[in-house]
């Protein structure tokens, strides 16, 4: 009788202590999956600041491409628009996030396309330095972004394999969305003369 | 990819406890000599003395060991402001990574090398050569950085900083034996004999550990991680093919220091003992080209 009482206490005291374990280890992917998101976040506002500036010493040269620039404001209005809680996010909202940040990349992109033909524009310093920091700013993006689905896959795995997801779906840790958004050097679009 | 991962996770932990042993023998060693001395001179104090020495020594270990691996490798740290375009793509293999962004070190050095250093992952630092940096195009350096910053994220700097700080003792205290083993008097001529003879059966035991530890699956990892942080292979499998039609050698590598290098220091015509550290180039390139554009092996 007390043999079995025994085996059933050391039985669930191993059940417990594997349920912490498992708990901290879905806490600390948590944890690597919000940390990796507010990277994101911090190269978007990033790219959100610096594109006023350079939209105003665009347009001082480039008298004939009010187009790209209108494009480029509203881009960059339509993805400052869109605000999602990265831990509380339908698929659709990600997509529609993603898309919204992609087109401001592609906008982006066109503008410094179409600045080529500028010489003086490309002669000043400060759009020099402008475009400098837009390029680093949207490779840290793609970079941010990698480490972020990194950590998003880990995370998933663990939700998702057993037996971590039945400690995930008991203390409600719900799997997460990948980023994905469109390479700007890729999409760029090619200007020929 | 899960696979890789699975390994990648068995590497880091393993890379974690071979650190502690190594830091542990290295400090029973000095006990052990410290042992011998003290029976031999009758004297417990050498062994007290030997106790705090090998505790000394195995915890400035630990703390010194990346300062000691850039002062033997003749690399000095660049401030952000000397070489912007650098730190930019450093930082953005550091983002990729999810790390901070380490130091960077330069060697004026005209042969193609670089390593990675440091006790942790927040205390990394990446050295390059001039000659690298002036020979790689930008593709080419962000592979290079990549590898190292894999280096750093796989926890393989602190195990090849401590085996660089393990090797030069041993060398270095053969040496002292060496020279100073003609002693005046008797006793300490036995003495140091006795230590030369403990030195000889250990060495051989020592170069197995350091071949251990410093195992050469991790150039392959760190090659297919720093493929997966850029998301471009060819980068660094270019620049890896540029690195071995070079095979200049570098003037300060030394055996202590070579496996810490992306490619073997010594050059590419001279087969040294320590060249099992690097597996062939050609192969690590291979490797790289097989992997697809976005990393997953």
């Amino acid at each position: 009788m007390f043999g079995i009482f025994a085996m059933i206490m050391i039985f669930s005291i191993a059940v417990v202590l594997g349920g912490i374990v498992i708990y901290n280890g879905l806490v600390k992917l948590r944890t690597n999956v919000e940390e990796g998101w507010s990277g994101i976040d911090v190269q978007l506002k990033r790219r959100y600041d610096l594109i006023p500036n350079l939209v105003e010493t665009v347009k001082g040269y480039a008298t004939h491409e009010n187009e790209t620039l209108s494009q480029v404001v509203e881009a960059r209005a339509k993805a400052t628009s869109i605000n999602i809680d990265v831990s509380n996010v339908t698929p659709e909202q990600m997509v529609a996030f993603s898309q919204a940040q992609s087109g401001l990349s592609g906008a982006l992109g066109k503008l410094l396309a179409v600045s080529e033909n500028y010489p003086d524009l490309k002669a000043n310093e400060n759009f020099l330095q402008l475009q400098d920091e837009l390029t680093n700013t949207e490779s840290a993006i793609q970079s941010a972004r990698r480490y972020y689905n990194g950590t998003v896959r880990d995370y998933n795995i663990k939700v998702e394999t057993v037996p971590s997801n039945i400690i995930a779906g008991l203390f409600n840790f719900a799997k997460r969305e990948f980023f994905e958004i469109a390479d700007t050097e890729k999409s760029a679009p090619k200007v020929s003369f | 990819m899960k696979q890789e991962n699975k390994s990648l996770y068995s590497h880091k932990v393993s890379n974690i406890s071979k650190t502690w042993s190594l830091l542990i023998i290295m400090g029973g060693m000095i006990l052990g000599v410290g042992y011998i001395m003290s029976v031999y001179l009758e004297s417990p104090f050498i062994m007290i003395i030997a106790g705090f020495g090998s505790i000394f020594t195995s915890v400035g270990t630990y703390w010194f060991s990346d300062s000691i691996a850039l002062k033997t490798s003749g690399a000095k740290i660049i401030e952000r402001s000397n070489n912007r375009k650098l730190y930019d793509i450093v930082d953005n293999v550091a983002i990729a990574a999810g790390l901070p962004t380490p130091k960077i070190g330069i060697i004026e050095d005209s042969a193609f090398n670089a390593f990675a250093t440091g006790r942790n992952q927040s205390k990394g630092v990446v050295v390059f050569t001039t000659g690298l940096l002036k020979a790689l195009n930008k593709e080419e350096i962000i592979g290079v950085a990549a590898h190292e910053m894999s280096h750093i994220a796989n926890r393989d700097v602190l195990i090849g900083t401590i085996a660089v700080v393990f090797a030069s003792t041993i060398s270095m205290s053969a040496r002292i034996i060496h020279f100073g083993g003609s002693g005046n008097n008797r006793r300490g001529g036995v003495i140091t004999l006795i230590i030369g003879i403990v030195l000889m059966f250990v060495a051989p035991f020592v170069a197995t550990i350091l071949q251990m530890s410093i195992s050469r699956k991790r150039e392959f990892l760190a090659d297919a991680t720093g493929a997966y942080l850029t998301g471009n292979p060819e980068g660094l499998a270019s620049a890896l093919e540029k690195i071995s039609r070079s095979g200049k050698p570098l003037d300060r590598a030394t055996e202590a220091t070579a496996h810490l290098f992306i490619s073997n220091p010594f050059g590419s015509k001279k087969i040294r003992k320590m060249f099992s550290t690097h597996p062939p180039i050609e192969e690590r390139i291979a490797r790289l080209r097989g992997i697809d554009k976005y990393g997953d092996i």
